[in-house]
C-alpha cells in the first residue's frame, strides 16, 4: 500500500517550476534505489506496523498536518517518508535506523518528497512513540456500540464466505439485514452481533435464469419488503419478501435491451422504481402497473448510474459512458434539465449527498472522486479527489458532512474514506478483501461508523471505522521543496520543529508564521489534537540566487555559424563578461585544443591567454598545486559524509554557496562549507592528469617540461595568492566569487601546458583530448551547469559526440530546454533543439507543428487549404496591396487587421504609413 | 505584424519520396507475379482502391500516413476506404511501433514478426523484417527464434495461445513470464507485448480477409508468394462476383433487409423466449461455428521462410466445445468488460495506449454510413452488433444481453464460413470465400466488415489476456 501511495502522491510538491533543478542539479543523487526500497517495504512489513500503531490512537498524538490558505507560491503538501519504516518495526522500539539519505521521491516526474534532515529529525520524533505493546487481536475486537436515537447498532469486524462473487449490495431500512447479488448469487443475510446469518436465499427453482444474474440490486428504504434487481441480460425485477411462496419474484420489467447497469428506489416514493441500460435509456417504473411509465432518452452512450435526489422529489442524476452527467425531471422525459460533462471517459458512479442537497459526487473511470455544486446554474467542481484506480462507487458517510468512502474498478481491492477537503490522503481504509470491492453501503443511514461491503473475493465484510487504517499514520507531514530561484520552503508539524534541540536559530531563516489550528470535529471518533504545521521558507540572498547569468550567457552565447575557433572566443568572452572564468577558460582551452591544429598562430594564443588570467600572475598555477591538496583531502572526506545533501544544492558553484550554508544551518550540520574547493579538486586531478601524461609522450622529442619550470621561482615574488588562499580555507564562509578565483588557479597550469603542447600538437591525433573534455563536461553537467555542457556539446559537435553516450546527452538537452523554457527564452531553447543531434531532441519541435487558422469571414475553422473556406467559399486571406489571394507567408497588421503579402506590404509601408486597404489606420512594420 | 504561413503540401514530401529505399526498388522493377494483379489488394479491383476524385480528408490521411512512415503500405491504401478508422488505427500503431515504451524499437518489430509468423503472414513477416533491421535489430535474429535471447523466445508459448487459443491463457502463463530471473519481463513490457501480439494477430486476420498484395519491392526474400496461399486457386470466383451475381445477389439484400426488419419488429414482442432457450441459442451458434470451418482444409505446405519464427506450427484454433477436450468455462462479458476493466488495466500499466485502443474500439463499433448494398439510410447497428458478437462467440464470449438467435437471422452461412475462417485461422481464407459473402455488397462494404472483424478479434483476445493478468496481480 504504502508503494502504491507513494507513486500517487500530491501534485502540490512541486514549486511552480523547479523541476529541472532538481532534475539536473540532482542527477548524481543515489535516492532512487532508497525510494525503491522504502515502496518496497511498505507493503510487506508495513502492514504489522499498522496494527502496533493502532494502540497510539488513543492517546491521540498524532498531528493532522492540515495545511491551508498557504499563501499559493509557498503552497506546500505533505507525503510519506522513510520514517514509517520505523513504525513499521514494532518488535524493536528502541531502534532508530541510521539517518541515512532519508529521501522519498514521488514517482511522477522526479518531484522530490522530503529532504534528509527533515526525515532524519523526524525519525527520532518518532521512534519515541512507538508504543512496544503490540496490540491483541482481542482488542481489535472489541464491540463498538453507538446510540442512535433509541436504536443502538452494535458489532464488530466480521465477515462471511458467499458461494459466489458479489456484485452489489444493499442493506434494509433497519440495518439488520443485508441482500448480497451477483450473477451466481441471490441472499439476504442477518447482521447479527458475531456473525453474518444467511436469511434467505433468493435463487429459487432448479435451472439457473439470466434474469437472477444480477448487475445491481437495492433494498427499498420505505418498505422492507420490497428490492429491485438490474439483470446482465437486461430485465428488472422486483421482489416482494411478504409473498408467502418460495419464489419472492414479484414483477419482471424486460424493457431494456440491453444489461441494465442500475436500479434505484425513490426515497419516499414508494411504488418509483428507476433504471439505467447499457442500451442508453433510463426508465421509471410504478410498479402497481406492468410497463414503464417514462423512458428517457440520454442521446448518447450507456447509462452507468442513476440515482434520486434526496430532497428534490422530482430530480434525478443519470451517469454516461461518455464521461457526462444529466439531471432530469421525472416529469419531463423529453429533455434533461441540464448536463455536463464530469469526467474524461466513463462515469461509473454517482451519490448524492444526504445533507447538502446540492452537492453530488460522481467517479469516474478517470481515477478522479468529484464533487459538484448544483446549487448554482453552472454545477461546479467544489472537490477533487484523485486515486489510484478507476472508481467504481462512491457513498458519503452519514453524519460527516465531507467524508465519501470508495471503492475501484480494478487492480486496487481496498475501500478508502476520504476526506475530500483533504485530497491527497486517505482519512481511513480497509484493505479486508482480497479482490475488488464491488459494493459498498453504510449499514445505517445515520451511523458513520458501520461500513458493508462485498467483493468479487465472495466475501462479505462489516467494517467497524474503529479498526480502519489510517494512512495518515504512515504519512510524515513533513515537506521540502525548491522554488526555481533557489528558495526552499519546508514544511512539518510545529511539535518537530520546536522540539529539535539542535536547531540553531538562523537569522535567514524567515519563517512565515502561518500555522493552523484545526477545529475538531465533534462527529469525528479520532481526535487530531496536535494538527498545527509551521512552514519555513528559506529565501537565497537576491545576489548569489539570482540566475541573471544563466539568462545572460544563453543570449549571448554563440552556437553555431561561425568557425570553431571563434565560436569559442566569443563564448568565452562572454563567460568572462559574466565573471565566470571557469567556464571562460573551458572555452579558451576548447579552441586550443579543436581548433589550433596548425592554424592558430602562437601570439595569438598568448594573447587569449593573457585574457584568461589576467587576475592571476601566470605561475600561481605550480605553487596552488601544493596547497589545494591539503584541501583536497579535507574536502573528500566531507564528501563521504554530505555528499547527497550538499550536491543536490550545488547548481552552480558561484550562486549556490550561500544557499547551501543555509540548509547546513538548518541541518545542524558540521560540513565545513569549503567543499567547494574539493569538487575542484576532481577536476584538477584530471588536469594534472594530463599535465604528467603530456609532457612524458613528448618528453625525448621536445625539452618542454624544463622550460616550464625553472619559472618556479616566482612563488616567492607573489606570496600575497598564498596567503590569499590559505586565508579561504580557514574562513568557513567564503564568498562565490572568491572561491571561483581560486578554482580557477589549477586551470592556468592547464593552458600553460597546452600552450607548450601546441607546438607539438600537429603530431597527435585530433580526438587526443576527447576523454578529457568529456571528463569536462560530465564534470559541468554533474555540479547543475547544464548550460556549459550543452553549449560545449553542440559548438563541438561532432568531435565530442560519440565520446558520450546517447542518453547522457539527450538528457543534458532536456534539462536545458526546460530551464531555457522557464525562463522564457524560447527563441534560444528553440535554436538549442534545431542545432542537437540527438534523434529524441531534434523531434521535439516537430510535434504539433499544424496551425489551426480561422476563416476570417465565417470565423470557422479553415479545414485543409489556408486560402479558400470551404464553407463560405471565399479566399480568406487577400493581399490589399495586390487583390490576389496570399499562399505563402502572410503578414498583417495587428491593428487593423489588413495584410498581404510580406514583399507587397513591405514595399507600400515604404511609401506610405497608411494602411493600404484604406482603412485609415497607421500602421507599423517592425 | 504576424507572419502566418498558409497550409500547403506537406513539406518535405518530395524529399522523402526520393529517399525512400523502397520506392527504389519499386522502380528497378521486382518481378510481381502476373496473377497477383495490381493494386493493393489480392480481392479487390485497384480501381475500387484508388479512385481518381478521393475525398479530401482521405488524402490527407493518406499524406500523413506517408510521411511519417516514408510509405504508404497496401495495409493503409485498403483500409483509406474508411478514413476515420485509419487515422484512429494509425495512431494506435504509430504509439505501439514508435512511440515511448517500456519495450525497445527492434524488439517491438521482433514480437510484430513473432505474431504474424503464426499466421504464416508473410506480407507482415516481410513488412516488420525490414523494420527490425532498420530499427538497428541484429539480423542474426532473422535466422529464426531459435537465434533469439531468450526472453522473446519465452513469450512463444503466449503467442501461441494467444493467436489460436486465446481462453487457454491462465494467470499461471503470465506468472511464468514474470517470475524474477535472468530472462524475465516486466509487467509494463509484458502488457506492452501482449497489445503488440494481438494487433498483429488480428492484423494478420485483416491482411488475409483483404488478400493484400505483397508490397511492391518487398520480396523478403521468400519468393513472391501471395500472402494468402489460395487465392489463386479459384480462377472461377472471378467470375461469380462483379454486380453482375445476378438477381441472387439482389434478391439476397433485400431478404436481409427484411429480416433486420422483422427483428427489429419483434424484439418489442417477442417476450416469451426463455432464458434456458437463450442460453441454448448462444451454444448453438458455439456449435454451429463448428460446422462452418472451412472444408478445404487441406494442409498446406508451411513455408519455410515464416515457419523459422513459429514453433509448435501444428498447434491451431481448436473449438473449445469440441467433446473430449475439458471445455473452459463461456468467457461472461458483463464480467471483464474492456470498457470498465481491460481499459482500467491497461491504462494502469502502459498508459497512452488504453486511450487510443478505446478510441478504436468505439470508431469501429459505431463506424457506419448508413447503407446496405444499394440501400441508403438504414440502421446497421443490429447487423454490425451481430458480426461482432458472432466474432466473440467464436471466441467463446458470451454477452447476457444478446439474443444468439439474431446472428442466425443476419448472417448467411457464407459470411458465416468467411468470418469463422478469418477471425481463426486466416491463412486459409480463400478469394472464394470472400467472393461469396455479399455478393451485391459493395467492397468497401467487404472492407468495413474485415474491420469489425479485426477490432473484435483483438479485443477478444485482449480480454483474455488481461484478465489473466489481472488475476495475475490479485
Amino acid at each position: 500500500m504504502g508503494a502504491a501511495w507513494l507513486g500517487a502522491w500530491p501534485e502540490e510538491w512541486a514549486w511552480p517550476g523547479e523541476g529541472a533543478w532538481l532534475d539536473t542539479a540532482l542527477s548524481s543523487l543515489s535516492v532512487a534505489p532508497e525510494g525503491a526500497g522504502l515502496s518496497g517495504s511498505g507493503r510487506g512489513v508495513g502492514r504489522r506496523g499498522l496494527r502496533g500503531s493502532c494502540s497510539r490512537r488513543g492517546c491521540g498524538t498524532r498531528g493532522d498536518g492540515r495545511l491551508r490558505g498557504v499563501n499559493p507560491w509557498y503552497q506546500v503538501s505533505f507525503g510519506l517518508s522513510a520514517s514509517h519504516a520505523v513504525d513499521a518495526n514494532p518488535e524493536h522500539p528502541g531502534a532508530v535506523p541510521t539517518p541515512g539519505p532519508a529521501l522519498a521521491e514521488g514517482t511522477r516526474g522526479g518531484r522530490w518528497g522530503l529532504d534528509a534532515a527533515c526525515g532524519a529529525a523526524s525519525l527520532r520524533a518518532r521512534s519515541q512513540r512507538v508504543d512496544p505493546a503490540p496490540r491483541t487481536a482481542m482488542e481489535k475486537m472489541a464491540r463498538v456500540s453507538t446510540a442512535l436515537g433509541g436504536n443502538t447498532l452494535t458489532g464488530r469486524t466480521m465477515f462471511c464466505h458467499l458461494d459466489a462473487p458479489a456484485n452489489a449490495i444493499s442493506v434494509c431500512r433497519d440495518a439488520a439485514q443485508v441482500v448480497v447479488a451477483g450473477r451466481n448469487i441471490f441472499k439476504i443475510y442477518s447482521i447479527e452481533e458475531e456473525q453474518f446469518v444467511e436469511k434467505l436465499n433468493l435463487r429459487v427453482g432448479r435451472k439457473p435464469s439470466l434474469n437472477f444474474s444480477c448487475a445491481d440490486v437495492v433494498w427499498h428504504q420505505m418498505d422492507e419488503n420490497l428490492l429491485a434487481t438490474a439483470a446482465t441480460n437486461g430485465v428488472v425485477v422486483t421482489w416482494n419478501l411478504g409473498k408467502p411462496s418460495r419464489n419472492k419474484q414479484d414483477q419482471l420489467f424486460t424493457e431494456h435491451k440491453r444489461t441494465v447497469n442500475k436500479v434505484c428506489f425513490h426515497p419516499t416514493e414508494v411504488y418509483m422504481l428507476l433504471s439505467g441500460s447499457q442500451d442508453g435509456y433510463m426508465k421509471c417504473f410504478d410498479l402497481r402497473k406492468k410497463d414503464s411509465v417514462s423512458t428517457f432518452s440520454g442521446q448518447s452512450e450507456s447509462v452507468r448510474d442513476v440515482q434520486f435526489s434526496i430532497r428534490d422529489y422530482f430530480t434525478f442524476a443519470a451517469t454516461f459512458e461518455n464521461g457526462n452527467v444529466q439531471l432530469w425531471d421525472i416529469r419531463r422525459p423529453d429533455r434533461y434539465e441540464r448536463m455536463f460533462t464530469a469526467h474524461n471517459g466513463p462515469v461509473f458512479c454517482c451519490d448524492w449527498h444526504p445533507e447538502d442537497r446540492g452537492w453530488l459526487a460522481t467517479g469516474g473511470r478517470d481515477k478522479m472522486v468529484k464533487v459538484w455544486d448544483m446549487n448554482t446554474t453552472r454545477a461546479k467542481e467544489i472537490y477533487c479527489v484523485q486515486t489510484i484506480a478507476s472508481v467504481a462507487r462512491v457513498k458519503w458517510r452519514p453524519e460527516c458532512k465531507h467524508h465519501i468512502a470508495t471503492c475501484s474498478m480494478m487492480v486496487d481491492h481496498n475501500i478508502y474514506v476520504w476526506d475530500v477537503r483533504r485530497p491527497f490522503i486517505p482519512s481511513a481504509m480497509f484493505e479486508e478483501h482480497k479482490d475488488v470491492t464491488t459494493g459498498i453501503v453504510w449499514r445505517h443511514l445515520h451511523d458513520p461508523y458501520f461500513l458493508l461491503s462485498g467483493s468479487k473475493d465472495s466475501t462479505l465484510y462489516q467494517h467497524i471505522f474503529k479498526d480502519a487504517s489510517q494512512p495518515i499514520d504512515r504519512a510524515n507531514p513533513e515537506g521540502l521543496c525548491y522554488s526555481l530561484y533557489g528558495d526552499l520552503a519546508f514544511a512539518a508539524k510545529e511539535s518537530l520543529i520546536s522540539s529539535d534541540s539542535n536547531r540553531k536559530p538562523y537569522i535567514g531563516d524567515r519563517r512565515h508564521p502561518i500555522f493552523f489550528k484545526r477545529k475538531l470535529d465533534p462527529t469525528e471518533q479520532f481526535e487530531y489534537i496536535s494538527s498545527s504545521s509551521a512552514l519555513s521558507v528559506f529565501e537565497t540572498d537576491v545576489e548569489s540566487g539570482s540566475m541573471d547569468w544563466f539568462v545572460h550567457t544563453a543570449k549571448q552565447y554563440a552556437l553555431a555559424g561561425r568557425p570553431l575557433a571563434e565560436l569559442c572566443d566569443h563564448n568565452a568572452k562572454v563567460a568572462k563578461g559574466l565573471d565566470r572564468n571557469q567556464v571562460a577558460q573551458t572555452w579558451t582551452m576548447l579552441r586550443i585544443i579543436y581548433s589550433s591544429l596548425g592554424t592558430v598562430s602562437s601570439t595569438n594564443l598568448n594573447h587569449s591567454m593573457g585574457k584568461g588570467s589576467t587576475t592571476l600572475p601566470l605561475m600561481n598555477s605550480f605553487n596552488l598545486k601544493d596547497i589545494p591538496s591539503g584541501l583536497g583531502s579535507e574536502s573528500r572526506l566531507d564528501r563521504s559524509k554530505g555528499e547527497s545533501r550538499t550536491e543536490n544544492i550545488l547548481m552552480d558553484s558561484s550562486s549556490t554557496l550561500i544557499n547551501n550554508e543555509d540548509n547546513e544551518e538548518t541541518e545542524g550540520s558540521d560540513v565545513p562549507a569549503d567543499y567547494l574547493l574539493g569538487d575542484v579538486e576532481a577536476d584538477e586531478d584530471d588536469l594534472y592528469m594530463m599535465d604528467h601524461e603530456n609532457p612524458h609522450a613528448e618528453e625525448q622529442e621536445y625539452s618542454l617540461p624544463q622550460e616550464a619550470f625553472p619559472l618556479r621561482h616566482e612563488i616567492v615574488d607573489n606570496p600575497s595568492a598564498l596567503d590569499h588562499l590559505q586565508d579561504k580555507a580557514d574562513s568557513p564562509h567564503v564568498s562565490g566569487n572568491e572561491a571561483e578565483t581560486v578554482s580557477l588557479t589549477p586551470v592556468e597550469s592547464f593552458s600553460l601546458i597546452s600552450i607548450s603542447h601546441s607546438l607539438y600538437e600537429n603530431r597527435l591525433p585530433s580526438d587526443f583530448f576527447n576523454p578529457i573534455v568529456r571528463d569536462t563536461l560530465l564534470f559541468y553537467a554533474e555540479q547543475g551547469d547544464v548550460q556549459t555542457a550543452v553549449s560545449v556539446l553542440i559548438v563541438l559537435g561532432d568531435r565530442i559526440r560519440k565520446e558520450i553516450d546517447e542518453q547522457t546527452q539527450e538528457h543534458w538537452y532536456t534539462s536545458y530546454i526546460d530551464l531555457l523554457q522557464r525562463f522564457q527564452l524560447w527563441n534560444i531553447s528553440n535554436e538549442v533543439i534545431k542545432l542537437s543531434t540527438c534523434r529524441a531532441i531534434n523531434c521535439l519541435n516537430q510535434a504539433s507543428t499544424t496551425l489551426h487558422i480561422n476563416c476570417s469571414n465565417c470565423k470557422r475553422p479553415m479545414s485543409n487549404r489556408g486560402w479558400i473556406c470551404d464553407r463560405c467559399r471565399q479566399c480568406a486571406s487577400m493581399c490589399a496591396v495586390c487583390h490576389h489571394v496570399v499562399k505563402g507567408l502572410f503578414v498583417w497588421c495587428q491593428g487593423c487587421s489588413h495584410g498581404g503579402h510580406l514583399q507587397h506590404i513591405m514595399k507600400w509601408l515604404e511609401t506610405s504609413s497608411h494602411c493600404p486597404a484604406g482603412c485609415g489606420h497607421l500602421c507599423e512594420y517592425t | 505584424m504576424l507572419v502566418a504561413g498558409s497550409q500547403c503540401c506537406p513539406p518535405g514530401l518530395e524529399e522523402r519520396l526520393g529517399c525512400g529505399a523502397l520506392r527504389g526498388e519499386e522502380d528497378r522493377g521486382i518481378a510481381v507475379p502476373p496473377q497477383l494483379g495490381r493494386g493493393p489488394s489480392a480481392f479487390i479491383p485497384a480501381e475500387e482502391i484508388l479512385q481518381e476524385g478521393i475525398e479530401s480528408s482521405r488524402r490527407q490521411l493518406l499524406i500523413e500516413a506517408f510521411v511519417s512512415a516514408g510509405r504508404v503500405d497496401n495495409i493503409t491504401m485498403v483500409m483509406g476506404l474508411h478514413p476515420q478508422y485509419l487515422s484512429s488505427f494509425w495512431k494506435t500503431q504509430y504509439l505501439l511501433l514508435r512511440m515511448d515504451g517500456p519495450l525497445p524499437y527492434h524488439k517491438r518489430h521482433y514480437i510484430a514478426i513473432m505474431a504474424a509468423a503464426r499466421h504464416q503472414c508473410t506480407y507482415l513477416v516481410g513488412l516488420h523484417m525490414g523494420e527490425f533491421l532498420q530499427a538497428g535489430g541484429n539480423p542474426a535474429w532473422l535466422q529464426g527464434l531459435h537465434c533469439a535471447p531468450q526472453k522473446l523466445r519465452n513469450l512463444n508459448e503466449i503467442n501461441k495461445l494467444l493467436a489460436h487459443r486465446p481462453w487457454l491463457i491462465t494467470k499461471e502463463h503470465i506468472e511464468a513470464l514474470l517470475k524474477t530471473g535472468e530472462h524475465s519481463w516486466s509487467l509494463a513490457e509484458l502488457v506492452q507485448a501482449l497489445v503488440l501480439l494481438t494487433h498483429y494477430h488480428s492484423l494478420a486476420s485483416f491482411v488475409f480477409g483483404c488478400g493484400i498484395n505483397p508490397e511492391a519491392g518487398q520480396d523478403g526474400g521468400h519468393g513472391c508468394r501471395p500472402p494468402s496461399p489460395h487465392s489463386d486457386s479459384s480462377p472461377t470466383a472471378e467470375d461469380s462476383t462483379g454486380c453482375s451475381g445476378g438477381r441472387d445477389a439482389v434478391r439476397e439484400v433485400e431478404a436481409l433487409m427484411e429480416r433486420m426488419q422483422l427483428l427489429r419488429d419483434s424484439q418489442r414482442e417477442e417476450e416469451g423466449v426463455t432464458q434456458e432457450e437463450m442460453a441454448t441459442r448462444f451454444e448453438m451458434e458455439k456449435t454451429e461455428s463448428l460446422l462452418v470451418a472451412p472444408s478445404d482444409v487441406t494442409e498446406h505446405a508451411l513455408q519455410s521462410g515464416v515457419l523459422c519464427f513459429v514453433e509448435d506450427p501444428e498447434f491451431g484454433y481448436k473449438d473449445f466445445t469440441r467433446r473430449g477436450e475439458q471445455a473452459p468455462p463461456t468467457f461472461r462479458a458483463q464480467d471483464y468488460t474492456w470498457e470498465d476493466h481491460g481499459f482500467s488495466l491497461i491504462n494502469r500499466l502502459y498508459p497512452d495506449v488504453g486511450q487510443l485502443l478505446d478510441e478504436k474500439f468505439q470508431v469501429v463499433y459505431n463506424l457506419t454510413y448508413n447503407t446496405i448494398a444499394m440501400h441508403c439510410g438504414v440502421d446497421t447497428s443490429m447487423l454490425r452488433r451481430a458480426i461482432w458478437n458472432y466474432v466473440h462467440c467464436v471466441f467463446g464470449i458470451r454477452y447476457d444481453d444478446y439474443d444468439y438467435g439474431e446472428v442466425n437471422q443476419l448472417l448467411e452461412r457464407s459470411l458465416k464460413v468467411y468470418i469463422k475462417t478469418v477471425a481463426c485461422y486466416p491463412e486459409k481464407t480463400t478469394k472464394r470465400m470472400y467472393a461469396q459473402f455479399w455478393r451485391h455488397f459493395k467492397h468497401s462494404e467487404k472492407v468495413h466488415v474485415n474491420l469489425l472483424l479485426l477490432e473484435a478479434r483483438l479485443q477478444a483476445a485482449l480480454l483474455y489476456a488481461l484478465r489473466a493478468v489481472t488475476r495475475y496481480m490479485t
